[in-house]
Order: C-alpha cells, then structure tokens, then sequence
C-alpha cells in the first residue's frame, strides 16, 4: 500500500511538481535574458531564449503563472478587443486559428511589439516577465491539446465554457461555414 | 449466572481452559508475515495501527507549529515566505483535524470499544481494515503534495472565492478537497461500525445504563459523524465541481453564493469539534473512576449531557460567520445556541468535580492530565461563551484571541485526556506500563508550556493581531509577546519529546503490567494485557454498571459459542439479551484492494472527472472480491 | 523646506506612535461602537474570571480533602449522593444565569451597534488583493475620487462605510473604532463608525485572502471638520504639476513606462485602474497598504523590488535606471 501510495505521489511529481512551484520574484538579469526571442525575419515563429528552456518552460506548465496571466488578460484591456477569446474588433483565439503562429515565441513577440491592423505594442505597459505570463495563458484558450497545467474559469458571468474543459478546437461552434477559409490551413 | 446459548458441536462449553485458549487463537489468529499483517481484521491490530499513525500526523503538525512559531518570533522575519507560510497553516489546521484529532478519538475507539463491551471483534471488521487504509492514503496524498511544494495553502476551512477556480491557481485546493474525502470516507465507515458495535454486540447483561460513558461517548460521536460528515461532503464535491468541471456552485455572478460555502463548511465544521471533544469527555468520565476510587458522580447527567451536547452541536454553526453580514436577528438566535452549549458541559465539569470531591483522588499521571483538563479546558469553555456573544466576536473574530480559545479547547479540552488515556490504556494495548517518573514530568512541561504558549495570545488578539498572519511589522506593539509565546513553545515542545520517549521507550523495556494494573472497574481490564486476538476466552456477562467492581469474585461468563469459527454474541439492543450467534469475518486482502482503487480513482479524480466512471471499474471488481458470497451461514439465532 | 517636511514625515507618526500604545487595538477604544464593545468585552471577562475561579477552588478543595486516603471503590452514600446532586444543580442553575445575562445584553448590545444618525458620510471601501480602494462621493459627480489604504473621517460624525469585496473574502477591521465586518463578493455589506476623537488608528485585513494577507492594512484618520473639509477638497484636486525638472522627468518615466498602465494620476495621462490611485499618494502617511511610511527613499525602495517587499503582490518589477529611479519616487512624493 505504501508502495502504491509512493508510487500514485511520483506520478503526481512527475506530472504537475514545478506547475506549482511559484516564482514570485524574477531576477533582473533573467528578465532581461527572456526578453530576447529570437525572431524569424517576417516577425512569425522562431526560437525563445536558452534561459526560457532552463527555467522549463514555466509559462507554459506552471499553473500560477498562467492564472496570473488571465489576471492581466482582463487588467490589461485584451477583452476590450478580443472579448473572452471570441474576439470582437480584435481576432478570436478560441478558434485556434493563429496569424501568426501557434507557438510562444510568437505570441510574445505579438504582445510586445503589437502587430498591424491594430494590435498595439505593450513594450512599456508591461514587464518581461507579465508579457510571458500573458502569453502563456492566451496560448492555452486556442491551444489543440490539452495541457498539464490550465488556469481556470472566472467568478463572472460566462460567455464560454472554462478553459481547463478540453481543447479549444473541440468548443469552438464553427456554424455554418468555416470562419476563414482564405488565410490559411485550419492547424 | 449461566447463560447457555444451545447449539451442535464444537462449543466452548465442555473445554478446559488451557484447550480453549488454543483452540480459540488457532481461529483468531493473524498469521506471521507481512501479507497475512495487510489482511488481518483484528480490531486490536487495526487499532493500534491507527492510533500510531494518528501520533506520527501529531509529531508532524507540531513540527509546522514549531516553524510556524519560529517564524512569527520577530517582526518581518524572512525564514518562511508567505507562499510557504500559507501552506503551513493550512497544513497544521487540516492535518491536525482531519489526520490527528478525529482518527486519534475514533482509533482509540476502535481499538477499545470492544474491549469494554466484551465482544471479540468490532463489527464489519473488514470495513474496519479498509477505513485505516483510506486514512493512510488520505494522510499520504496530503504530505506528500507538501514536500512536492503543491500543499493546499487556503487554510483548513478553504473559503471560496480564495480556493475557488479564479484564485485558487493550480490543484492545491482540490488536495485539500480530495484529502476530505479520504478522511470522511474512514470517519463514516469507522462511526458505522462503532454504532452497530455498541447497539448489537454488548456482552450479555450490559443494558444501556451500564455502557461505560466512554461508549456512550463513542456512539453519540458515531452519530455526529453520520450526520456532519454529507454536509463537508457536499461541499468540497461542489468545489471540485466548480474547479474542474465548470459547475457555478460558489459563483454570484452565475447565481452561485459565496455564503453557501461557509454554511456547508461550518454545519460540518461545528460539530467536527465535538466530534473531536466528546470522545475525549467520555475518557475524562471514565477514567476518573478508578483515579477517584469512586464511581462517576451522575451517570445519567453525564450521558444526557454528551447526547444534548450532540444535538446542539447541530444548532450554532453561524457564529463562525457573525461578521459575514448575516441578518442580526438571525445573528442572535445562534449567541443563544451556543451559549446554552456551556449548560451540558458545566454539567459535566460539575460532575466530574463531584465524583473527586466524594472520592479518595490517586494522583498517578492519567489523573494529573485529568486534573489539567478541567483548568484549561474551563478557560476554553469561557473564552468560547465569549466568541459567542455576537459583538464581542466582531472584535475578536479572526484573531489570536479565537486561535487561543480554540487551542485552549482542543489541546486542553481533547488532547490531555488524550495523553492522560493513552498513559492509562498503555498497559493493556502493550502490556508494559508508562514510565510514572517521565509521565509527570510530561505533564508539567506541557501544562506549563501549554498556558505560557497560548494564554498571551488572547492578549494579542484584543491588541489587534489578526490570524493567519505570516509576519507583522515592527510597529505593533506585538514583538515582545510573540517572542515570550516563541519561547514558551519550546516548553511545550520538551513536554511532547518527554511523552514520546517515554511511549517508546515503555513499550520495549517498561515494567510488566497485570490484567487490571489500575484496579479499574471496566471489562477490558477483565482479560490478560496485551489481549489475546480473541479477546476473551469466555463472553463476559454482566450485571452492574462496574463488572470489576461490582463482583470481586469473579466474572460471570457465557458459554455455548463454536471455537472452530469466529462467532459473537448479538444481543438486544436495550437490555442486551443474547439473541443470536453470529460469524465475524476471516481475514481477507480484499479491503486493501478496494482502498488502493478508491485511492487511485480519487487522486485520478483531481486531475480529471472520468476518473470517476473509468475508475470505479476496479473498485467494482475489488468490492465483488470482498463480498463474494461465503458458503457458510451467517449467523444462527 | 523639503527637508524639514521630510522630517515631519519621520518625526509625525513616531509622536504618535509614543502616544497610543496600541494604535490597533481593541482595548484602545476611540470609537462609539468600540467603546461599547470594550465595556462589554471588560465586563464578560470579569465575571467569566469570577466563574473559572471559582470552580478552580471547587476543584482544589475536591482534590485536597480525601488526599491521603487510600482505601477500595467508594461505595457512595445515599446522604452524600443526595447533597452532591443539590449542590450541582445548582451550579447548573448559576451557568444557565449566567449565559442568559450574557445572551440578553449580547443581543442588546447588538441592536446599539445597528443604529445610525440622519448627517451620514458614505465611503464605499473596495478590497483586493492586497490593499484597499476608498471612494468618496459628493453632491456632483466630479467630486467623486479615488484615494487607496488611508481613509479620512470627521470626528463625531457617523460614516457609513459601503464594503464591497472585489477578488476574495476580505474583512475591514479598524479595531480602535468599531467591531470587523467582512466584504464578500456577491454582496452589500454595511459598518458604521463614529470616531470620538481625533486621531490616527490603524486597521487590518482579518480574513485570510491570500498570500499578502499579512500586509494589506490601511490608516483611518479621524480629524475635526473643519481639517476634514480642508482635507477632502485637497483631495478633489488634480495631481500637482511638477514644477521643477527633475518631478518632470520623474512624471515623463511614470507616464512612459508600465507604472502608468495599472496607476491613475489625475491630471495626468495615467489612467489604469488595476492599482491604487496615486494623485496625491505624497500626502498619505503609508505606502503599499501600511508597508512603509512615505518617504522618496521607502518609494524608490518600493519601486526598485517590491516583490522581495511583499512577496507575490501584483505589482511587477519594472526595470528601471537609478536616475530614473530617483526622478520617478521624487515625482510620486511630491503629489501631495
């Protein structure tokens, strides 16, 4: 029975020991080190710094972060536009469908710098680090799979069902015909 | 008095003692080996198992006492920061409640509830096994996300919004609520089989009025568990429905109510303190009768007063929720509830002090921890009609003052007879007796220590300290006596070394102890000490409320039940008259199984919620493993 | 100049600290409620101390009168049976006494806690996670403001202070004043304080809410009307321009970085709602929920790590040059 237990608690650790892990504070120099996504030439996709995969990903699979994340998604403005990721003046997420790029790098790069059409820069709104935590959470409203780790939903009134239900592609009501069946291979 | 039940062959009528014996351990026994130890159903072994481990969960909560007080030592101390910190907390309010001071009360129980019934098994022993392997499951699950840093950190009672899905980040909270479910799970099979124990399975002669309180005690705690527990039950599941499944229980803003929580919690949670308290009261009443030399002043007073303590128990769960902006009225009606729980406690302490005052006292340790029960456990009362009167809660709600009146209650008022009990009943569950020299020594350091720790943070509280706090600032004037409380904790901390030193070192070398060493009245002290696994040789029959006392020439006994299996005696349930004979169960592995699948489909269950239909499939199978029909007959009348 | 107001900063509450000995405490009554409370609280202690010592004397007599008898199990006698019920019922009969005294003027006590007057001033009081919003209201709409973690109140005038819990469970507790009430999502709750002198009290957060639960405290500064009048018409005012080049630079890096995002000044471009409301933060006595008294050097402290400060609160670190620093803490305390 112990062995059981023992063994039932490494899974656990194996599966979710850092998402709970809390990095309160980031040090400067990392913050720094973070900032520097290495960019594909047409500002879509390419390669988050050493120092991100050091850390282990933690915007991704820590799960403090990404509620943080959400935080800001509603402190920052984003539903201004974006709504709770059906989007509005701004492109949806929920849909999965991404201009630029399912992966962090580039959703980093979104939010940082903005992006045409409308997406301001948030360069100097926001530091290093919430740019992640920002980042991280809006890849997991579009995002295919699920993941280990999800914030989850809010105590408002609901337009969609929470985040850690299942993948994006599963909720999303595509109606009658596909949303743009000009831009692209639906991913 | 000879009470022959009739019957075929094989009985224990025409043997000689020495072949009965034999005979007897051959059916009882739990064979050698670490397989045969996973499947007994000996309520002696399972017993003993719990209150271990119930006293490992103590030394580990007093340890994050300890943190926790070396912390608050000085202002903006930086040994613990407040993510730990709040961990911590909640890590000694769950730990302490739900793996220490219920299982503790209901372990002893188990272990000697049938002892003072003289029956030879609890009933549904394999439920029994099973119930100790989802608490130890339970208690695992909780350290373990702790030294994974993923510890439930919202405090034992979880308010939502702060464990809720928005704020509370990650699976803590559903540890917490998880965990709940392993330890109501073992609580509820536990109080089952208590209540059916004490109404079904009395020794022949022993009518309601002659149960030792403590029993009494047992089996009205049994029934608080029965009704507070679907109440916690129906809370956390509604938690974890919220967090994972989407459901807006505890959302106003999609009509859910963020009060409904605290009501669930705390119709629970009330009573939970009484379910810790009264097994501990029904010590104080019986072992002060072989202290006393007396027997207890006012049987029924005392047993009135733990069923209306029980029942009232279920009428004051508001006044943990004076400040929550409830209707003032409503407000009222419970300061009167809980201020008339202070009649059938006042009862009880008088009682207590009469039978002392009639009695000729012996001051060994148990009386000693009696004796310090009553002083601090009157304080705790006082402070608690205190708390109860609406405005002066709503200044000291939330702070020092309540965590002091708590302490004082549950320390004072459960853990010294605790202690006190666990020096009485050593002899008989090891054989060997406590150390009377490092007992003494014990109690002091911990009585002493006890009040010098918690008496000033009553003061605290009224000088503006709230609970929960992971530092405070320079500033307030609270440095001086949080560090005299610091210091003082160490006294209390020697104190629990002293006592578990000399736990241990009585069990492997103490001197030698005989059947009755306390010449007590009670039927556990009428078979050898250890018991053997068949705890008496011949049923016990009773005719007085003190069998040991009442006949000093010998105990009645019974005869006409089979020694080639494992039978009982089921008697009536008021005058308990033999009315049948009944097969206990064999040992089996079965309930290991079946813990080890719920086990994995709860933890499953945090993570996501078809754990709940793929992982009642083993359960399923390990279940009909454990009812699979056996080809001999029940019972026999 | 400056330097002499910096010094009155320093000097200010350290007077005042000297004065009172418990700024927070409920036995350091200013308060109509919390007078009343404490006579309360003084007078159920007392007789609860009379009762427990009282049955400590019941208990020691009991022990000590047969102490060195060592005989077989009593055998109670009936005489003996018959005046120990009598002597515990009537104990009994003393505890119901008792707990019904203190149920009748518990609930009296109550219904005094309940009343208000006709001249109320309303403040509307906000808790998040880790720190207090206060809303003043005024006959027109412009003369609402925000202010955060220090709330000012006329002496000898009921205020009806409106709580609303914005994230979590929070309870406002100024234990001077007035007895705690909690501010729970979801709904309307309502205290009343009058405060029956003037000065500075401080009050906490008493529902656990998180991991800065420890630092989200906040000043209720009770002053004569006429400082009170003064006081909330300074308030109603924009943010002061800065007048020399340094603020201005200060006010140029708040404007230009993060800081400006989450902060209101008014008067300003600085419009974000997510932290507390900095237009005159020079003039409250504390920073970060009663953190640190307001100095340029406990701002720049603040601003330079304030995660090491108070660990998890949402307030980032933004990287920022020590001249920037400098300007930007110089700039926040000269908003009076």
């Amino acid at each position: 029975m112990r062995i059981a237990t023992l063994l039932t608690g490494l899974a656990i650790a194996v599966a979710g020991c850092q998402r709970e892990e809390r990095q309160l504070r980031l040090d400067p120099p990392i913050a720094e080190a973070l900032d520097k996504v290495a960019l594909m030439p047409n500002g879509i996709s390419g390669a988050p710094p050493n120092v991100y995969f050091a850390l282990e990903k933690p915007y991704e699979t820590n799960a403090y972060n990404l509620s943080q994340g959400k935080r800001l998604y509603s402190w920052f403005g984003c539903k201004t536009c974006h709504g709770n990721g059906e989007g509005g003046i701004g492109p949806a997420f929920l849909d999965g469908w991404w201009y630029y790029g399912p992966d962090m790098v580039s959703i980093f790069a979104s939010i940082r710098d903005g992006r045409p059409h409308g997406m301001p820069a948030y360069r100097d709104k926001m530091t290093t680090d919430q740019i992640w935590q920002l980042a991280g959470y809006v890849q997991t409203i579009g995002s295919y799979a699920g993941k280990t780790a999800a914030p989850s939903r809010s105590d408002e009134k609901h337009t969609r069902p929470a985040e850690n239900r299942a993948p994006a592609k599963i909720q999303f009501d595509q109606g009658p015909t596909p949303l743009h069946p000009d831009q692209g291979p639906t991913p | 008095m000879k009470a022959n039940i009739t019957g075929p062959a094989t009985r224990d009528t025409d043997l000689e003692r020495s072949q009965l014996e034999a005979e007897l351990a051959e059916t009882w026994k739990t064979p050698s080996g670490l397989w045969a130890a996973l499947a007994t159903v000996d309520h002696k072994i399972i017993g003993r198992r719990y209150i271990l481990t119930a006293f490992v969960f103590l030394a580990l909560g007093g340890i994050l006492a300890a943190l926790m007080r070396i912390q608050l030592a000085q202002p903006e101390a930086r040994l613990i920061g407040p993510d730990r910190y709040n961990q911590i907390f909640t890590m000694h309010g769950a730990n302490m409640m739900f793996l220490f001071a219920v299982p503790v009360m209901e372990a002893m129980a188990v272990y000697l509830v049938p002892l003072m019934l003289g029956t030879r098994n609890i009933a549904f022993p394999r439920l029994n096994a099973f119930s100790y392997w989802i608490y130890l499951a339970g208690g695992t699950l909780l350290w373990l996300s702790f030294a994974l840093d993923m510890a439930p950190d919202v405090g034992w009672f979880a308010y939502v919004p702060l464990s809720g899905p928005q704020y509370g980040a990650g699976k803590r909270a559903d540890i917490w609520a998880q965990m709940i479910t392993f330890t109501e799970l073992s609580a509820l099979a536990v109080a089952v089989e208590l209540v059916v124990t004490i109404f079904k399975q009395r020794a022949p002669g022993m009518t309601l009025d002659r149960i030792p309180v403590f029993v009494w005690a047992m089996l009205v705690t049994a029934f608080l568990v029965i009704m507070a527990m679907p109440a916690i039950m129906v809370a956390s599941t509604s938690l974890i429905l919220d967090r994972l499944v989407g459901t807006h229980f505890y959302n106003p803003a999609e009509g859910g109510d963020v009060l409904l929580w605290q009501h669930l919690f705390w119709f629970f949670g009330h009573p939970e303190v009484y379910i810790i308290f009264l097994p501990a009261a029904g010590m104080v009443s019986t072992m002060i009768e072989p202290f006393a030399r007396r027997p207890a002043f006012g049987y029924l007073a005392l047993v009135m007063a733990l069923i209306a303590t029980g029942i009232l128990s279920f009428g004051l769960w508001v006044h943990h929720m004076f400040v929550a902006g409830l209707p003032r009225l409503g407000n009222s009606f419970f300061t009167a509830s809980s201020m008339a729980i202070a009649i059938p406690a006042g009862v009880q302490v008088f009682c207590w002090i009469a039978t002392l005052w009639d009695g000729k006292p012996v001051f060994a340790t148990p009386l000693l921890f009696i004796i310090g029960f009553i002083v601090t456990f009157v304080i705790g009362g006082l402070t608690g009609v205190m708390v109860a009167s609406v405005p002066f809660d709503t200044q000291v709600h939330d702070t020092y003052f309540v965590v002091a009146h708590f302490h004082y209650v549950l320390i004072g008022g459960a853990v010294f007879p605790l202690l006190g009990a666990v020096h009485y009943w050593f002899p008989k569950i090891t054989g060997r007796m406590m150390s009377e020299t490092l007992g003494k020594w014990s109690f002091w350091l911990i009585f002493v220590g006890f009040n010098l720790t918690f008496f000033p943070m009553h003061i605290l509280g009224l000088q503006g300290m709230p609970r929960r706090i992971y530092t405070y600032q320079p500033d307030m004037p609270w440095h001086g006596i949080n560090l005299f409380v610091s210091l003082s904790a160490i006294i209390l901390v020697a104190g629990f070394l002293i006592f578990f030193l000399n736990a241990i070192r009585s069990a492997r070398s103490g001197s030698v102890a005989d059947d009755n060493p306390w010449a007590a009245p009670t039927l556990e002290w009428a078979t050898p000490s250890p018991p053997p696994s068949y705890n008496f040789a011949r049923v016990p029959v009773v005719s007085g409320s003190h069998p040991l006392w009442d006949c000093s020439d010998g105990l009645a006994v019974a005869n006409g039940l089979r020694t080639d299996r494992r039978e009982l005696v089921v008697t009536s349930l008021v005058a308990a008259e033999p009315q049948a004979r009944e097969a206990s169960p064999r040992n089996s592995i079965w309930p290991l199984w079946a813990a080890i699948a719920t086990t994995v489909m709860l933890i499953w269950s945090i993570f996501s919620p078809w754990a709940v239909v793929w992982g009642s499939i083993p359960i399923s199978i390990t279940l009909i493993g454990w009812f699979w029909p056996k080809s001999i007959p029940e019972d026999e009348s | 100049m400056r330097r002499a107001t910096r010094l009155a900063w320093v000097v200010t509450p350290a007077v005042l600290l000297a004065g009172c000995d418990g700024w927070q405490s409920a036995l350091d009554a200013h308060g109509t409620s919390a007078v009343s409370l404490k006579q309360l609280i003084i007078l159920i202690v007392a007789v609860c101390s009379v009762v427990w010592m009282l049955v400590m004397i019941a208990l020691i007599m009991a022990l000590w009168r047969n102490r060195r008898e060592r005989p077989l199990p009593v055998t109670p006698q009936p005489s003996t049976q018959r005046r120990m019920t009598a002597t515990v019922i009537a104990a009994v009969a003393a505890t119901t006494v008792v707990i019904s005294g203190f149920t009748i003027m518990s609930f009296f006590a109550t219904r005094a806690l309940g009343i208000g007057g006709n001249d109320e001033l309303t403040i509307k009081v906000r808790g998040l996670q880790w720190w207090w919003s206060v809303e003043y209201f005024g006959a027109r709409s412009e003369e609402r403001f925000e202010t955060a973690n220090e709330i000012h109140i006329p002496v000898g005038r009921n205020v009806r202070f409106k709580l609303e819990g914005l994230d979590v469970i929070h309870s406002f507790w100024v234990p001077s004043l007035a007895g705690k009430q909690d501010l729970v999502p979801g709904r309307a709750n309502e205290l009343i304080i009058r405060a029956e002198k003037p000065g500075i009290y401080r009050g906490q957060c008493a529902e656990f809410c998180g991991m800065q639960h420890a630092h989200m405290a906040f000043l209720v500064i009770a002053e004569s009307p006429d400082e009170f009048d003064k006081w909330i018409n300074a308030q109603r005012q924009p943010a002061v321009q800065p007048s020399e080049e340094e603020l201005a630079g200060g006010q140029r890096t708040f404007l230009e970085k993060p800081c400006a995002a989450c902060h209101t000044v008014r008067g300003t471009a600085a419009s974000g709602t997510t932290g507390p409301d900095l237009t005159h933060v020079g003039s409250r006595k504390y920073i970060a929920a009663g953190l640190f008294e307001t100095t340029r050097g406990s701002l720049a402290a603040w601003i330079a790590d304030p995660q090491t400060i108070k660990p998890g609160n949402n307030m980032p670190m933004v990287p920022l040059t020590p001249e920037e620093l400098r300007a930007v803490s110089a700039y926040l305390a000269s908003l009076k």
